[in-house]
């Protein structure tokens, strides 16, 4: 089974996100921060991760530059999920390597949609 | 108007019954026992427009005939419009790694036309216009026309004007197609103005086709023919047999078939789950003269 990071500091995003996840057949796991995130992502890659753009102690962009530089056997698929709504920030994410966007709020379909997009289902 | 027809066994109280017979006599389609549970809510949006208090005043003033923009916004409410960009995206990696280069190795005169029939709100239509727009240089110097018709007015008003909600742009269309071909307007993205004058979009009835013109390369009616009787599906199937040319390719949606529904298309030979002409003759050549309607 592919795992999916999900890196938001909302437990219940978390929890929304995970749900969904796990009824697509990926293992989950998660982090409250791109600090989290990224010593996650050098212990064990994960396949995907989804990204949330505002937090505390390191935001997603943050994470998303740190993670071009970390020790990593293969680089995962990165799919920002925020209330980042703007073209200006689509745009600056896609430039700084997101492989795909969700505006949040989310659904199944839309997380299922990205996925494939992405190739991880 | 045609008389409303027989009525559906689970269509099982008065108002319901004149409904579902509403929309079948404008539109050929049976409302489906996993939809008929949804006209309810589907019709409330009806009842607020023009201040009524329930499906059975409704009914009575539909029987009453007095209204024909009242009918028109209960057929709108009943039709199933969901659609979504690239959907059945192994359909679209056919159309454009095999069935598109096959058509533009064969087609002498330059011209590709493709016809979305039942169209719904129209992201078939621009999948097809921004792929081919994606392909850039490979289709320069080729005419190409997309027909996109459906039978529900206010589904081909919102495909015509591109405007998509939030929800819809994120269901099917990569990151990198909604900065390229979509704008933010308000609460919504629209389609660029090259996209939208890329396709003729047209309200029209399955059963009285006004809007096809001449032979299309590529048809596709997916999703279309479950809503139907079997009768009206083999009527469909000899409309689109009527719009399309010996190399023609028809695509269905993916619990759709044309066995049993008559003998004008037959399992591509080639092509994996589409379907050609029954005239279809191998090695025939097209392009050098196209029948125009």
């Amino acid at each position: 089974m592919k795992n999916c990071l999900v890196v938001d500091d909302s437990k219940v995003i978390r929890k929304v996100a995970r749900h969904i996840l796990e009824s697509l057949d990926l293992t989950v796991s998660e982090a409250v921060d791109g600090r989290d995130a990224l010593t996650q992502c050098e212990a064990s890659a994960p396949d995907v991760v989804l990204l949330d753009w505002n937090m505390p102690v390191m935001s997603g962009m943050e994470f998303l530059q740190a993670l071009s530089s970390a020790k990593m056997t293969a680089r995962p698929k990165i799919i920002f999920c925020t209330t980042e709504n703007g073209l200006s920030h689509i745009k600056a994410a896609v430039e700084a390597g997101a492989d795909e966007y969700v505006m949040k709020p989310f659904d199944r379909e839309t997380l299922e949609s990205k996925l494939v997009i992405v190739g991880v289902i | 108007m045609p008389p409303i027809p027989p009525v559906p066994a689970y269509a099982n109280d008065g108002a319901s019954r004149i409904l579902s017979g509403l929309l079948e006599a404008r539109t050929g389609q049976i409302l489906s026992e996993g939809r008929a549970w949804r006209m309810e809510t589907a019709l409330r949006p009806v009842l607020r427009k023009h201040g009524l208090h329930d499906s059975d005043e409704l009914a009575a003033r539909v029987v009453g005939k007095g209204d024909p923009r009242l009918e028109e916004d209960v057929v709108n409410a009943l039709l199933n419009n969901e659609s979504s960009f690239f959907r059945d995206l192994q359909v679209f990696d056919l159309i454009h790694r095999q069935i598109l280069p096959r058509i533009q190795a064969e087609r002498e005169d330059r011209t590709l036309r493709i016809w979305s029939a039942g169209c719904s709100t129209g992201q078939e239509a621009y999948s097809l216009a921004i792929r081919l727009r994606n392909e850039g240089a490979r289709w320069a110097g080729w005419r190409i026309e997309i027909l996109a018709s459906d039978i529900s007015t206010a589904a081909i008003e919102q495909a015509r004007s591109g405007a998509f909600s939030q929800m819809d742009v994120q269901r099917g269309l990569a990151i990198g197609d909604l900065i390229k071909w979509f704008e933010p307007d308000g609460e919504n993205w629209r389609a660029s103005a090259e996209l939208r004058g890329m396709i003729d979009f047209r309200h029209d009835n399955l059963f009285d086709a006004r809007a096809p013109s001449g032979e299309y390369d590529l048809l596709l009616c997916r999703n279309v023919l479950l809503y139907f009787t079997p009768v009206r599906r083999q009527a469909v199937l000899r409309l689109l047999a009527a719009h399309s040319h010996a190399q023609s390719v028809l695509l269905l949606g993916a619990g759709e078939t044309v066995i049993g529904h008559g003998d004008d298309f037959i399992a591509h030979s080639e092509f994996r789950g589409s379907y050609a002409r029954q005239a279809a003759m191998p090695g025939s050549a097209i392009g050098r003269v196209r029948r125009q309607g």
